[in-house]
């Protein structure tokens, strides 16, 4: 195709992804190196018969008049990156001057609001990742084995975990594990402890995220897979079988040989989906004691009547980092398979 | 393998089936749970006492005199006017994958076709672009869209989320498209068509499959949307996904949770018979990256 046909072709779908992806990245840069201006201050003089003294007060015109004229604020540079709300620089050298042991040290870094996200976000990766490719590979052998005419109605019951929106499926089981809710009564009834509630510790709303993940996650796993056995060649398992190969040996040493690839594929999407977390938070009401990077963006914008574009910027700025270092693989696994594919 | 082998029952085949069968109830059972709550009063559907009253809706029938009740709709539907973010979601909705389509098929038709290196770094842009968390781009645009003003406008939310889908259009059109063997339209070329008339003669007619399964997509994420409707849209044109979260805070404190609760299934029955209706559609979208490569 020529170069002008292509252009032409390309052309509404590049301006939209440009204007609203690029250069919106390069804003969140701007944004996260400004801050608001301050409040403009004026020093007056008033003067009673006892002599005179020097008043400073707030212009409160002149500081909305300076704010509404550039909303983008004044250059500090890295600034909000190194404050406490962030990166903490500080904080962080001086938990590890003054803490004894690695434990009292983590103990103070995770206090402090980011780190305390990236704990919770990768924690939230690390777990609900393989257990969303165990469970679907699993699942996906169990239901490839079933008879072929409830096959269709059991890939549709587990495509609704994955369909559902994520804060209505989260909010669908909050209700569930809240304590007045059929899954939070009953473990009450089980501990015989009246005011066991999910909600209450940091420890049962991280399992409870994980939960979530998982069960959200965990038909797209599944599809994957079912879909990759359907491709296992039938004579390798019979020869396999003639071998005598038990059904077991035949998996782990046929079928899941066969499945590497989708699992690699799985497990680059999935660090990076997982990574992102933020809908159960607000679904689950979970603030309180688990935090993700997206959150912290998003309560950043919520802040009531300003937004904290400066921090909102340099948390998402953060956020990019993290999520390209997780994309980097991914990268290098589509250009590998591109130049096989020319080749 | 014979199928009288697959269905020999072995241990194995045992504990698969029961696997199965427990990930059946987990999926499908907080929906059937919530559903079927959603038709009685709070009392049951949050029984402390005794799980089963939500079953028998003991309170409702003490509460309304039958045992089911649409107080929780009416509520939801007509006192806290959840069918306007019904209405303005529809149209955000519409709009979104239309133009998502029509701009996705064009692209995704030239970087199947060019052959040419920059139409793969185009993808691995749109891949990179792809991976970012929307509301990290919220951040971004908040700030022009308050200069500009164009915050809170239907037509922004609408640009945007097309922008957003972009990435994830051209890629699954693009796979598609080269499917779709080149001498078709290169064919109609030799014969004297323009490349957007053999694209309009050719192509069109048969890429419809391809374009359904994407605009499932396209709907799907227009439609679960969170981060970008509930930042960038002004009250009165809000959605349905940022209602229910407004729902959350303001009924819970009224008491009226049941309206939140048949608030949440209106939300998602729609998404019921899209699976229903195109669950094969679905599943050939869902496995085209990872299956062909």
């Amino acid at each position: 195709m020529p170069n002008r046909t292509f252009f032409w072709f390309i052309l509404p779908a590049m301006t939209a992804m440009i204007l609203l992806i690029a250069l919106p990245i390069v804003s969140v840069l701007i944004q996260s190196v400004h801050i608001q201006h301050e409040q403009v201050l004026v020093t007056s003089e008033s003067c009673d018969p006892f002599g005179c003294t020097q008043v400073t007060s707030i212009d409160t015109e002149a500081t909305a008049k300076l704010r509404a004229e550039k909303p983008l604020g004044r250059f500090i540079g890295l600034d909000t990156y190194t404050d406490r709300a962030h990166l903490a620089i500080d904080e962080v050298s001086k938990a590890w001057s003054s803490s004894d042991s690695m434990g009292a040290f983590l103990k103070r870094v995770l206090n402090l609001p980011l780190y305390k996200a990236l704990a919770f976000t990768i924690t939230y990766t690390v777990f609900v990742t393989p257990l969303v490719i165990l469970l679907g590979l699993a699942v996906a052998v169990g239901v490839n084995n079933l008879p072929k005419i409830i096959k269709g109605p059991t890939v549709f019951i587990s495509l609704l975990p994955m369909i559902i929106t994520p804060l209505v499926g989260s909010i669908i089981l909050f209700w569930m594990v809240d304590g007045d809710g059929i899954i939070g009564a009953m473990l009450q009834r089980i501990f015989e402890d009246n005011s066991l509630s999910l909600k209450a510790s940091p420890r049962l709303t991280w399992i409870m995220l994980i939960v979530y993940g998982v069960w959200h996650h965990l038909p797209f796993s599944f599809i994957v897979f079912y879909a990759g056995l359907q491709t296992v060649s039938e004579d390798t398992m019979e020869a396999a079988m003639i071998d005598g190969a038990s059904s077991w040996q035949r998996m782990i040493h046929v079928v899941v040989p066969h499945l590497m690839p989708l699992v690699i594929f799985l497990l680059l999407i999935q660090l990076m989906d997982n990574f992102r977390v933020f809908e159960p938070i607000i679904g689950f009401s979970a603030e309180a004691h688990a935090t993700s990077l997206s959150w912290i963006i998003f309560n950043a914008l919520r802040e009531s009547g300003s937004p904290l574009f400066s921090s909102a910027g340099a948390t998402s700025m953060i956020t990019i980092v993290g999520v390209v270092i997780l994309l980097v693989p991914l990268l290098v696994h589509t250009y590998r398979g591109y130049n096989k594919k020319t080749n | 393998m014979t199928p009288k082998a697959k269905l020999r029952i072995t241990p194995l085949f045992v504990i698969s089936a029961m696997l199965v069968a427990l990930w059946l109830f987990l999926a499908s059972f907080p929906f059937l749970w919530t559903l079927w709550g959603s038709f009685k009063v709070q009392a049951d559907f949050f029984s402390k006492a005794d799980w089963r009253n939500a079953l028998s809706g003991v309170n409702t029938i003490a509460q309304t005199g039958s045992a089911y009740t649409g107080t929780g709709y009416f509520g939801a539907w007509i006192q806290e006017e959840f069918w306007k973010p019904v209405t303005n979601s529809s149209i955000v909705i519409f709009f979104t994958v239309i133009i998502s389509l029509t701009i996705g098929t064009l692209g995704g038709y030239a970087l199947a076709r060019s052959g040419r290196r920059y139409a793969f770094w185009i993808l691995m842009a749109a891949l990179v672009f792809r991976a970012m968390p929307h509301i990290t781009l919220v951040s971004g645009y908040l700030l022009p869209f308050f200069e500009w003003n164009i915050w809170g406008l239907m037509p922004t939310t609408i640009i945007v989320l097309v922008a957003i889908n972009q990435p994830f259009t051209l890629w699954m059109l693009h796979s598609f498209f080269l499917n779709i063997p080149k001498d078709m339209d290169e064919s109609a070329m030799v014969d004297g068509c323009t490349r957007f008339q053999a694209f309009w003669h050719v192509i069109i007619p048969v890429m419809w499959p391809g374009v359904i399964t994407t605009g499932l997509f396209s709907f799907l994420l227009a439609y679960n949307d969170f981060a970008v409707t509930s930042m960038l849209l002004s009250q009165e044109n809000e959605t349905m996904i940022p209602a229910i979260a407004g729902f959350l805070g303001t009924v819970q404190v009224e008491g009226n949770v049941m309206f939140a609760v048949a608030a949440v299934v209106s939300a998602t029955v729609p998404l019921l018979f899209l699976v229903m209706f195109f669950q094969k559609q679905i599943v050939s979208g869902l496995t085209t990256g990872a299956v062909k490569g």
